[in-house]
C-alpha cells in the first residue's frame, strides 16, 4: 500500500506539473488575438493566473478523489473513522501557503498593472461636458516619456445607442474609430447620457463612461486590423447594438483616411439602434413597455 | 348544538390548528418559519429558474428570436433579484430558523412575532416583483444592479414604474432581513443551553453568525441607497444623477459595500452546511474545528472591506485598485483554511455517499473551482478585461449555484428526516444529484471561455462567434430546469408516505439530533446540558448531552 500511495502521488505531481505547464501556455489562446501591447501583459498574467490556479486545483481535487476513491466504506460498516481532530503544523502550513500565494500573485498583477498604464499618470479629470481647452492642459499633465510620439487626443463620445469619435486638429467625426499601429493612443471618453463602458477584447482594456466626467485612457494598438467595440457597461433597452469597429491602420492608411474622411461632409450616421426603435422586428413575445427613445445619431463625416 | 367546548373558543385556549394548517398561519413557531422560508423560496427559486431558462432559450441564437429587448433586460434583473433575496437569502434563513434553536439547544428564538413578521414580508416582496410585469411602464430592466442613471430614466413618466416597485421591493426586503437577523444574532448569542460555550457551537452556528452580523453591518448601505435611488427617481432629488451634479458613482460604492458581504451572507451559510454534513458522513470529527470557527468571523470582517473590486472599471483611480485587490485576495485565505479543513475531514474517513453528502462533495469542489475564479478577478488587469463579461456571470453561478444552491440542496436531505420525520428516496436523490451536477456544469463553464473571448454580460443578441458555446450553456440551463422535477417528486412523496425517520437517521453528532423527528413543539423534554466539544465522532463519550434531571 505504501508503495502503492508513493507511485500514484508521483503519477499525480507529474500530472499536475505537466497539465498546469499545458494549460498556461494554452491560456493565451482562450483570448481573442491580441492586438496591443497591454494585451500581450494581460495575456501573461492570465497565463501565469491559469498555471497556478491548475496547481491548486488538481492539488486539492486529486485529494477530495483520492478519498472518494479510496475512503470508501460499506453501508453495513456503521463503525467510524479515527477522531483526528486537527494538527496544529498542517494548520499553519495551509495558513501560510495561500497568504504566500496571495502576496505573489499580487505583486505579479501589480507589476503588470503599472506596466500597463492605461489611466497614465493622470488623476481622473472631473471636466465639464466638451469643454475642448481642457483636453490640451490634461495633455500637458501626461508623463509619458517624449521619446513615444504621442498621437492626437481623440474624443470618444458615447450615448444611448451610438459611438462617435472627433478628432479635434481635423475636425472630423465618425462611428470608426482609427488608430494609428504602434502608437500610444490617447482617448478622452465622454457620455451624453447613462453609464457606458469603452471594450477592446482584442486590447484587453476596459474603462466605464461617466456621464459628466472626461476620462483620459491610453494604449498601444500594434497589430493591424479591424477589431470590435462593445459597450460594456449596461446602458439599456438598445444596449447589445451599442458597437463599432475599431481600425488599427498603418501610418500610411491612417493618415489617407483622415485627409479621405476630411473631405466628406457631415451626414446624419446608420444607426442600429435607431433603426431598430422605428422598425421593431416581429418577435413572438412583445413586451409593449416604455423604452427610451434612442438618441439622434451622431453627424459623421465618415 | 348551542354549547360549545371550550377548547374551540377564540383566544389564548385555541388548540394548535391542524398540521398542515399551521404552515399557512402566522406561527411563532420557528420550525413552523423555518418551513414556510424553505417553500415559500423554493417556489420563487422555480420562478426565477424559468425566468433564466426564457434568457438562456433567447441566447440560443446570435439575434432577437422569443422576446423583446425590454422583456429580456427585464427578466434577467427579475431573475438576479429573485435568485438572491428571494431564494438563497430565505432559504438560508429558513434552515437557519429551523435549526439553530435545535442545535443551540433553546426551545424557541429570541423574538418569535419579530420572526414571524420578516417572514411574510418574503410573499409580499415576491408578489411586488411579479406583478410589476405588467405595469404599464413594464418591470425593473437596469439588472439587479440597478446603476443610476440608466435605472432612473423612466420612460413611461409614471410614478407607479418598474423600477419603483423594485426599489420598494429592495426597501422591504432589507426591513425583513434586518429584522431576520436581529433575531438570530440574538438567539445564538442569548439562548444556548447550559454548557454550550461559544466554541462548542456546530460550525453552521458559527456561519449563521457570522453571516447574520455582515447584515447588521452592511445592509443599511444598500436599504440607505435604495431609499436614495427612489427619491431620485420619484422625488426628483439629485443623489446619483449627474446631470444636477449628483454621483453615480458614489450609488456604486453603496452598492456594492453591501452587495460584496451579500455574497458571503449567502456563502457562510453554505461552508456551515458542508462543515456539518461531511463530518457524519465521513464518521470523523471536522479538522480543526476552532479555525474553521475563527475563519467565519474573519472572511466577516475581512468581506467589508474588499466591495471596490466590482468597480475596477468605473472610472477607480490606481490606489483604490491596487489596495481592493490587495484586500480582495486576502479572502483567499481564511476561505482556503475552511477547504482544507474539509478536505483533510474527509482524508481517512469512512465515507458514505447518501445524496446529502454527494452534494456537499460536489458543492466543496465547485467551490474550489469558484474560489480560483475568484482569486483570479481580483487581479486588476485580467478583471480589466473580463469585468462585465460573462467570465463573471459564470463565476458567480459558480458560487451561487455550484456552491450555494448545491450546499442547500445537501442541507435539505441531510435534515429532512428530522424535519418532517420520514426518509427521502434515495435513489431520485442521486438522480437529482448528478443532473444537477451535470446541469451546472454545462451551463456555467462555457461563460467563462465566453467572457474571455469578450463576451459582454446583458446582452439580447451577440456576434455569431460566440453562438455555439451560448447553446452549450443553454442546454445545461434546461437540464438545471429538468433537475428539479426529481427533487420536488422526491420531496413531496416522501413528506407525505416516506419511511418513518428514527431520530438520528444518519448516527450524527449535534443536539438536533438528540430529540425526535420532528421535534416536539418546544424542542426538547429537557433542556439538554453540553460537556465537550462538537463533532465527536469516533470518539468514546459521543454522547455529549446529559438530560438534565428535574
Ligand atoms: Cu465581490
Amino acid at each position: 500500500m505504501q508503495i502503492f500511495n508513493a507511485l500514484l502521488l508521483t503519477i499525480w505531481v507529474g500530472i499536475t506539473i505537466f497539465t498546469s505547464h499545458i494549460l498556461g501556455q494554452q491560456a493565451y489562446d482562450w483570448l481573442p488575438t491580441a492586438a496591443a501591447a497591454e494585451a500581450e501583459l494581460v495575456g501573461h498574467l492570465f497565463s501565469f493566473l491559469v498555471t497556478l490556479g491548475t496547481i491548486v486545483f488538481l492539488g486539492v481535487g486529486g485529494m477530495i478523489a483520492y478519498s472518494i476513491l479510496f475512503y470508501r466504506t460499506a453501508a453495513s460498516d456503521r463503525s467510524d473513522a479515527p477522531p483526528i481532530r486537527g494538527n496544529s503544523t498542517l494548520e499553519i502550513v495551509w495558513t501560510v501557503i495561500p497568504i504566500l500565494l496571495v502576496i505573489w500573485i499580487a505583486s505579479y498583477s501589480y507589476d503588470i498593472y503599472q506596466r500597463m498604464d492605461t489611466l497614465g499618470s493622470l488623476p481622473l479629470a472631473h471636466l465639464h461636458l466638451l469643454e475642448s481647452p481642457a483636453y490640451a492642459e490634461m495633455g500637458s499633465q501626461d508623463s509619458q516619456p517624449s521619446d513615444t510620439q504621442p498621437s492626437e487626443q481623440i474624443e470618444v463620445l458615447a450615448k444611448q445607442w451610438a459611438w462617435s469619435f472627433h478628432y479635434p486638429s481635423q475636425n472630423i467625426t465618425s462611428t470608426e474609430l482609427h488608430l494609428p499601429v504602434n502608437q500610444s493612443v490617447h482617448l478622452v471618453l465622454q457620455s451624453e447620457d447613462v453609464l457606458h463602458g469603452f471594450f477592446v477584447p482584442n486590447f484587453r482594456i476596459k474603462q466605464d463612461i461617466i456621464p459628466n466626467q472626461a476620462i483620459a485612457f491610453q494604449f498601444t494598438p500594434n497589430r493591424v486590423g479591424q477589431y470590435p467595440l462593445y459597450d460594456s457597461q449596461f446602458s439599456g433597452t438598445y444596449f447589445a447594438l451599442m458597437q463599432a469597429t475599431v481600425y488599427v491602420d498603418t501610418p500610411k492608411q491612417y493618415a489617407q483616411w483622415l485627409a479621405q474622411a476630411a473631405t466628406q461632409p457631415p451626414v446624419p450616421a446608420v444607426n442600429s439602434a435607431n433603426s431598430e426603435h422605428a422598425q421593431p422586428p416581429s418577435l413572438p413575445v412583445r413586451s409593449h413597455w416604455h423604452t427610451v427613445s434612442p438618441a439622434p445619431p451622431p453627424l459623421v463625416n465618415q | 348544538m348551542t354549547t360549545i367546548p371550550a377548547a374551540d373558543a377564540g383566544g389564548p385556549l385555541r388548540p394548535q390548528p391542524a398540521s398542515w394548517r399551521r404552515y399557512f398561519s402566522f406561527s411563532t413557531d420557528h420550525k413552523v418559519i423555518g418551513v414556510q422560508y424553505l417553500v415559500t423560496a423554493f417556489l420563487f427559486f422555480l420562478i426565477g429558474g424559468l425566468f433564466a431558462m426564457i434568457v438562456r432559450a433567447e441566447l440560443l441564437t446570435p439575434q432577437l428570436d422569443i422576446v423583446d429587448r425590454s422583456l429580456y433586460n427585464g427578466l434577467f434583473t427579475i431573475h438576479g433579484t429573485i435568485m438572491i433575496f428571494l431564494w438563497i437569502f430565505p432559504a438560508n434563513v429558513g434552515l437557519a430558523n429551523y435549526l439553530v434553536p435545535l442545535m443551540i439547544g433553546a426551545r424557541e428564538t429570541a423574538f418569535p412575532v419579530l420572526n414571524a413578521l420578516a417572514f411574510w414580508l418574503i410573499p409580499v416582496i415576491g408578489i411586488l416583483l411579479l406583478l410589476s410585469f405588467f405595469l404599464p411602464s413594464g418591470t425593473a430592466q437596469a439588472g439587479w444592479w440597478s446603476y443610476p442613471p440608466v435605472s432612473i430614466q423612466n420612460p413611461s413618466g409614471h410614478l407607479i414604474n418598474g423600477e419603483f416597485v423594485w426599489l420598494l421591493a429592495m426597501v422591504i426586503s432589507g426591513i425583513s432581513s434586518i429584522m431576520g437577523a436581529v433575531n438570530l444574532v440574538t438567539t445564538i448569542v442569548q439562548m444556548r443551553a447550559p454548557g454550550m460555550t461559544f466554541f462548542r457551537m456546530p460550525i453552521y452556528v458559527w456561519t449563521t453568525l457570522s453571516a447574520q452580523l455582515l447584515q447588521l453591518f452592511c445592509l443599511p448601505a444598500l436599504t440607505g441607497a435604495a431609499i436614495m435611488l427612489l427619491f431620485d427617481l420619484s422625488l426628483g432629488t439629485d443623489f446619483f444623477t449627474p446631470s444636477k451634479q449628483g454621483d453615480p458613482i458614489i450609488y456604486q460604492h453603496l452598492f456594492w459595500f453591501y452587495s460584496h458581504p451579500a455574497v458571503y451572507v449567502m456563502a457562510l451559510p453554505a461552508f456551515g452546511v458542508f462543515s456539518e454534513v461531511l463530518p457524519a458522513f465521513a464518521r470523523k470529527p471536522l479538522f480543526g474545528y476552532k479555525n474553521v470557527a475563527i475563519s467565519s468571523m474573519l472572511i466577516c470582517v475581512i468581506s467589508t472591506t474588499v466591495w471596490v473590486h466590482h468597480m475596477f472599471a468605473s472610472a477607480t483611480p490606481n490606489w483604490m485598485r491596487i489596495v481592493f485587490m490587495a484586500t480582495s485576495m486576502l479572502v483567499a485565505v481564511p476561505t482556503g483554511i475552511k477547504v482544507f479543513a474539509w478536505v483533510a475531514t474527509i482524508w481517512r474517513g469512512k465515507l458514505h455517499f447518501q445524496t446529502p453528502m454527494l452534494f456537499a462533495l460536489g458543492g466543496v469542489s465547485m467551490f474550489l473551482f469558484a474560489g480560483i475564479t475568484g482569486v483570479m478577478l481580483a487581479a486588476v488587469p485580467f478583471d480589466i478585461h473580463v469585468n462585465n463579461t460573462y467570465f463573471v456571470v459564470g463565476h458567480f453561478h459558480y458560487v451561487v449555484f455550484n456552491t450555494i444552491t448545491m450546499a442547500i440542496y445537501a442541507g435539505i436531505y441531510y435534515w429532512f428526516p428530522k424535519i418532517t420525520g420520514r426518509m427521502y428516496s434515495e435513489g431520485w436523490g442521486k438522480l437529482h444529484f448528478w443532473l444537477t451536477l451535470i446541469g451546472a456544469n454545462l451551463n456555467f463553464f462555457p461563460m467563462h471561455a465566453l467572457g474571455l473571448q469578450g463576451m459582454v454580460r446583458r446582452i439580447a443578441s451577440y456576434d455569431p462567434q460566440y453562438t455555439g458555446l451560448n447553446v452549450v450553456a443553454s442546454v445545461g440551463a434546461f437540464l438545471l430546469g429538468m433537475s428539479t422535477l426529481p427533487f420536488i417528486a422526491n420531496m413531496v412523496s416522501s413528506w407525505l408516505q416516506g419511511r418513518k425517520a428514527p431520530d438520528n437517521p444518519w448516527n450524527a453528532t449535534g443536539l438536533e439530533w438528540t430529540t425526535s423527528s420532528p421535534p416536539p413543539s418546544e424542542n426538547f423534554a429537557e433542556i439538554p446540558i453540553v460537556t465537550s466539544e462538537p463533532y465527536g465522532y469516533g470518539e468514546q463519550n459521543r454522547l455529549v448531552i446529559d438530560p438534565l434531571s428535574t
